[in-house]
């Protein structure tokens, strides 16, 4: 990945460009008509498809659950919430044509590794617990990063997103109580919640990416408005928000070092363990490859079909025309 | 303030009102206020066998629609195959609901606890012999052609029976179909768009479609002769009799597969019903373990 290069607008863009600028100074919304600059355009495409492929690929994981939910109701639950997935994928997906990308073509360069999706899905759901787990850690590590997306500069993307945070504050809300419950249950339950929280706490502070001494492309995307706030940031304000609610949940956090700093007000926690997210998102993961080969199955499998819809479409068309 | 902090002010209220959280989190008892009393002259057992039939085949058809999620040909149909399973699983719930309120609950509460809500108890802990789904709903899914036009034909045949059945003496049943027509109306004209555009849209689609509906099509003996249980509450007005939708499902399937250029296939002959009085195939079985392993693996334990 490069960073990107700052724009050198051709002369006669001059005034096109002082407007963008005009616009993203005055924290207005960039739409999709007006002019931006290509690397504002690219760097958006890539980051909304990214983000699109992260709902797509993370209806999998919870999805592995689905026909063995252990009640009608946690069926029912899991079920509407991964066709949320699905649906916010078709928001992102949208928002990313809005800037001339197209749909099949992003999901192929997804399913060739040309385009990533967050490294989180590629763990394994081992127990029921995942399930409340992803919703309560996972969806609210999401939380933090999208809702400042709410005021990305890009109209369609910061619309989407506050549909999408809506829904995924529901997400997160029933994790917590299906874990909150099973708190309450049997001893095995109980354990199957520690040990879910212990496998996903650390990939979820990873969910907001490389420190910020680390992260290339973070000053262009804030000077742009496409990003409000530093991957450390966010990073801090989840732990902060987690804390209180895991000793209301009963279960101990992974790390011994986490810690009240009583001047600032923050919580100190150890090291992440950059190497693993560094492996995980180029591919070594425990379950990239079975992401990828479902998602692949579903476009190959059906490919005929997408192309009889096609021909069906076209032929009437043909006939009203 | 802005907007995002209130959002994050709201999630540090996580405990607290769960009014305001997503369908399904509540513990509201699915059928309450509606008038749970047996009719007058209704044998209690034949009314809960009855729900266990309808029950049972929108429990089975949910679980064969949810194996597509992740798996569908595109988001769009993710979407939509969800919102169908959703549908028949809320419409189970009911049912299965209504067969415990009437005391049908088989063998299920000799292993479920006493916490485990009737319907998790007849979903969770009966075995394949006392499910009471048809074979049309238990068959494997095939292909997403043989998938749509088991829904084409399940969807027609259930549509057909709801519609009469909101007109039941048993004021549960008739409050659950008038629920569950708007939705199977959907789920009808959803799987007869896909079976129009597989049929008529290329070679290959045309031949998948085809043979789909042709494997489909002999299950349908299985679901339109009525068993002693409903012709006992045909005779009460509580049940529907399947021969009565027979012309209305030859019908629309006649006039769907005709638009579609596929061929209707034979009229199955009648059979004996086997679904109905608990005989199945070893999909069932399959497609029951599954379902059922994790919540017997833990009796005592509450979701």
């Amino acid at each position: 990945m490069s960073a990107p290069t700052l724009e050198r607008p051709a002369p006669d863009e001059t005034a096109l460009q002082q407007q963008f600028d005009a616009t993203i100074a005055a924290d207005h919304r960039i739409e999709p008509r007006d002019w931006m600059p290509e690397g504002y355009r690219k760097t958006l495409i890539r980051q909304v498809a990214q983000h699109a492929h992260s709902e797509i690929i993370g209806m999998q994981p919870e999805g592995d659950w689905l026909l063995a939910a252990p009640s009608l109701r946690r069926k029912a639950i899991l079920l509407a919430k991964v066709q949320d997935e699905a649906g916010h994928g078709l928001y992102l997906y949208s928002a990313a044509e809005t800037l001339g990308a197209d749909r099949a073509d992003l999901t192929d360069k997804l399913i060739e590794g040309r385009q990533k999706y967050s490294s989180i899905f590629n763990y394994p759901t081992l127990t029921y617990a995942d399930v409340g787990v992803i919703g309560w850690l996972v969806d609210g590590a999401a939380i933090c990063n999208q809702v400042p997306l709410c005021r990305s500069s890009y109209g369609p993307y910061a619309r989407a997103m506050i549909r999408v945070c809506k829904e995924e504050s529901f997400h997160q809300r029933q994790g917590y109580e299906l874990l909150m419950t099973m708190m309450r249950g049997t001893p095995e339950q109980r354990a199957m919640v520690q040990d879910a929280v212990d496998r996903w706490w650390w990939p979820s502070l990873m969910m907001f990416g490389p420190p910020d001494d680390d992260s290339p492309n973070s000053a262009q995307s804030m000077a742009w408005g496409i990003k409000r706030h530093s991957n450390d940031e966010l990073r801090q304000r989840f732990v902060d928000m987690t804390v209180p609610q895991a000793e209301f949940l009963g279960v101990t956090l992974p790390d011994p070092e986490l810690s009240l700093d009583p001047e600032t007000g923050h919580h100190r926690f150890g090291a992440i363990d950059w190497d693993e997210f560094k492996r995980v998102i180029s591919g070594h993961g425990p379950k990239n490859a079975e992401r990828i080969a479902r998602r692949r199955a579903a476009r190959d499998d059906n490919a005929w079909v997408t192309e009889a819809a096609t021909t069906y479409a076209a032929k009437h068309a043909e006939a009203v025309a | 303030m802005g907007h995002e902090e209130t959002v994050y002010e709201a999630l540090d209220h996580a405990h607290g009102g769960e009014g305001h959280w997503a369908f399904g989190t509540g513990f509201d008892e699915p059928l309450a206020g509606v008038d749970t009393t047996v009719p007058d002259g209704v044998d209690p057992a034949d009314l809960g066998t009855y729900c266990l039939m309808l029950g049972d085949d929108a429990l089975v058809l949910a679980q064969r629609l949810t194996q597509w999620v992740t798996a569908a040909p595109e988001l769009e149909e993710e979407v939509a195959v969800a919102n169908v399973a959703l549908d028949l699983l809320g419409q189970a719930r009911l049912l299965l609901a209504r067969a415990g309120s009437v005391g049908v609950l088989g063998r299920s509460r000799e292993r479920a606890t006493e916490s485990i809500p009737d319907e998790d108890a007849l979903a969770y802990f009966r075995d394949p012999d006392e499910f009471r789904n048809t074979a049309l709903v238990e068959a494997e899914n095939g292909d997403f052609g043989q998938t749509m036009a088991r829904l084409l034909v399940a969807s027609t045949v259930r549509l057909a029976v709801f519609s009469r059945l909101r007109e039941s003496r048993d004021p549960v049943l008739a409050a659950i179909a008038a629920k569950g027509v708007n939705e199977l109306a959907y789920h009808r004209d959803h799987a007869a768009r896909w079976v129009l555009r597989l049929g008529d849209g290329t070679g290959e689609s045309h031949r998948r479609v085809q043979a789909g509906v042709d494997a489909v099509g002999p299950l349908l003996a299985d679901v339109l002769t009525a068993t002693d249980v409903e012709q006992r509450l045909v005779a009460g007005g509580v049940a529907v009799d399947p021969a009565d939708v027979r012309e209305e499902v030859r019908s629309v399937l006649t006039q769907v597969l005709d638009q579609a250029t596929l061929r209707v296939p034979e009229w199955p002959a009648d059979t004996p019903p086997r679904g109905r009085v608990g005989q199945h195939g070893p999909e069932l079985t399959t497609l029951l373990a599954t379902l059922q392993g994790l919540a017997r693996q833990h009796p005592a334990a509450t979701w």
